[in-house]
């Protein structure tokens, strides 16, 4: 199944994805003017992600990978390499300098770049979902766990109280959330709690890709594992098709088959998880699994 | 005698608002109406009442009023409240517009707080003085994002906020200004009027135009158009409703009853329904 492609220097192991929920093709985002002269000043050989010839900030350049349903593909790389911004402009966040994304959803296949910020949002509420690193971005505070929960359903007009209720009273359940707290107020939550909460409404209406930006980094040990075994069975169940992006080796460790990783806004390298973890090629990404190891 | 017109010194040649100002009023009107339930900007001008005590009202009706018109102006449901009193002491003698406490006889009608119980009817204009145009300002506060979410129709969080008022209440508590959808595409604060009134603007026979006058917006629900309260399927739209209550002067339990306070004496809002009631039935 995996045939090797050049990657630089180094081979890159490309798996054919027989159904791919989700095609990412040469995404790019620059801060700043940009030519073929100033993307080439940046990257992994110049050591920089900001170009010395204008001063534009190249964060992401020539990001390209596939994602079925069903799995689950990290994006790794220390802060500032770019993998957030890559999510961010999948996730509608950040409007990407350069290339394609094809999402196939239940309506047929949409170039979800060309989508104008009204369909971007109804893409988000029923077909891809993000889980941020920080519960404040995705939850409203000030409101319930169900009514968070509620927010997603009722944009994709649920209009039954009764059923909003169960539903968000059988998501708190999976994501292992108290059901006696479904009615307090989303502030009061522990982190861990909070996080399962986003998680929840992320699953609102049983979105087909879902988007995880360091879904645990804000967690103390015990808490965040039991948050990662508890995505990686929503995930199994519910085939959904996932990118996590995180700088823990552990945490890509345990969700994904696949990774990517990326340094100074390039990915230097790509490879099934387990592989990379016993058999880093590029430097960067050695120094990565040695530090994960240590 | 002297008249309390010769003191204040008012002539219908005075008038409120100048033609220029008219016409910007007219034209923020002529949209509303276009667009039903779209809060139009306009230049709010200053008025001789403060800001919040009706000069968005004012404005609308001086905007639309002629001398050949008759004006009922009524504050709660009363015509002899102090600030009903002098606004329609400023609209008739301002523009030689005739005044009535009967809502079948009037062409227009200002009011803040409610509908009157009857009369109105094709040739009538409804005039509401609203405080806060935005229905969404209690869910949203970023200008910009409020922008989006009338121009996405994105009304979810209107929806979250009537679910968590149910959840913590038991009951959706919202009784003035309840969130309606005009013509199935713009959420209005129908501000501040009571639960009770809300069915009457709902395929009526008259025009409503409703007037901001500190947030500079004006909106409108054109006569036959469709206006539903934001309800859940299985939570139904019930008006305000105290059982076995009847009004203590005209024994009235059809129309909307207010109490004094710490009281269980019930009066009709609505004065000049409750008097003619009374005549009726002496």
């Amino acid at each position: 199944m995996t045939n090797m492609v050049e990657y630089g220097r180094y081979p890159v192991a490309r798996l054919a994805v027989p159904e791919w929920m989700l095609r990412v093709e040469k995404l790019g985002k620059v801060y700043g003017a940009h030519d073929d002269e100033v993307i080439a000043s940046t990257g992994p050989e110049s050591g920089t992600s900001k170009s010395s010839l204008n001063g534009s900030i190249v964060a992401a350049w020539d990001v390209s990978f596939e994602v079925a349903a069903g799995e689950a593909l990290g994006l790794v790389g220390e802060s500032g390499s770019g993998k957030t911004t890559v999510l961010r402009c999948l996730a509608g966040d950040l409007s990407p300098s350069v290339g394609n994304a094809r999402l196939r959803t239940s309506r047929g296949e949409v170039a979800m770049f060309d989508l104008d910020s009204a369909e971007r949002r109804l893409l988000r509420i029923d077909t891809l979902a993000v889980v941020y690193q920080d519960p404040a971005e995705g939850l409203k505070m000030n409101v319930s766990a169900g009514g968070n929960i509620a927010e997603p359903l009722t944009a994709a007009g649920w209009r039954s109280f009764g059923k909003i209720r169960a539903r968000a009273s059988d998501l708190l359940t999976r994501t292992e959330v108290p059901i006696n707290r479904m009615d307090d107020l989303v502030r009061g939550f522990s982190g861990g709690m909070k996080q399962r909460v986003q998680i929840a409404k992320a699953l609102a209406n049983s979105p087909s890709v879902v988007l995880f930006d360091e879904p645990t980094t804000g967690l103390d040990a015990s808490v965040a594992a039991g948050v990662l075994d508890l995505i990686r069975s929503l995930l199994e169940e519910h085939r959904i098709a996932a990118i996590v992006v995180s700088h823990d080796f552990s945490v890509i460790e345990m969700l994904t088959s696949r990774c990517l990783v990326m340094q100074h806004g390039r990915v230097v390298e790509s490879a099934l998880t387990d592989q990379l973890l016993e058999d880093p090629h590029h430097p960067y990404t050695q120094r990565l699994v040695a530090a994960a190891r240590a | 005698m002297t008249t309390i017109n010769e003191l204040i010194d008012i002539s219908p040649s005075d008038e409120l608002l100048d033609e220029f100002a008219k016409r910007e009023i007219r034209r923020a009107i002529l949209s509303a109406v276009a667009i039903p339930g779209y809060q139009v900007p306009f230049g709010s001008r200053e008025m001789p009442v403060a800001r919040g005590w009706g000069s968005g009202g004012l404005q609308v009706t001086l905007a639309v009023v002629h001398a050949t018109d008759c004006v009922k102006v009524i504050d709660q449901g009363d015509d002899d409240g102090v600030n009903a009193v002098n606004l329609r002491r400023l609209i008739t003698s301002s523009t030689g517009a005739s005044e009535t406490s009967v809502a079948a006889e009037a062409t227009i009608v200002q009011s803040r707080h409610r509908i009157p119980e009857d009369g109105l009817d094709d040739k009538s204009i409804l005039v509401l003085q609203v405080p806060v145009p935005e229905p969404l300002r209690g869910v949203e506060r970023d200008m910009r994002e409020l922008a989006r979410m009338h121009a996405e129709a994105d009304y979810s969080r209107m929806w979250v906020s009537l679910y968590e008022d149910k959840v913590r209440n038991g009951l959706i508590t919202q009784t003035t200004g309840y969130p309606c959808h005009v013509n199935g595409r713009y959420v209005v604060a129908t501000t501040p009027i009571p639960r009770w009134d809300i069915p009457r603007l709902h395929d009526s026979s008259f025009l409503t135009l409703f007037g901001a006058g500190r947030e500079k917006r004006i909106y409108a629900i054109p006569p036959r158009t469709e206006v539903k309260p934001l309800t859940f399927d299985d939570v139904p739209f019930e008006v305000e409703r105290a059982d076995g209550a009847r009004c203590s002067l005209c024994n009235s339990d059809d129309a909307f009853l207010v109490s004094l306070p710490n009281s269980p004496v019930w009066m009709c809002s609505d004065t000049d329904w409750c008097r003619r009631r009374r005549e009726l039935t002496r």
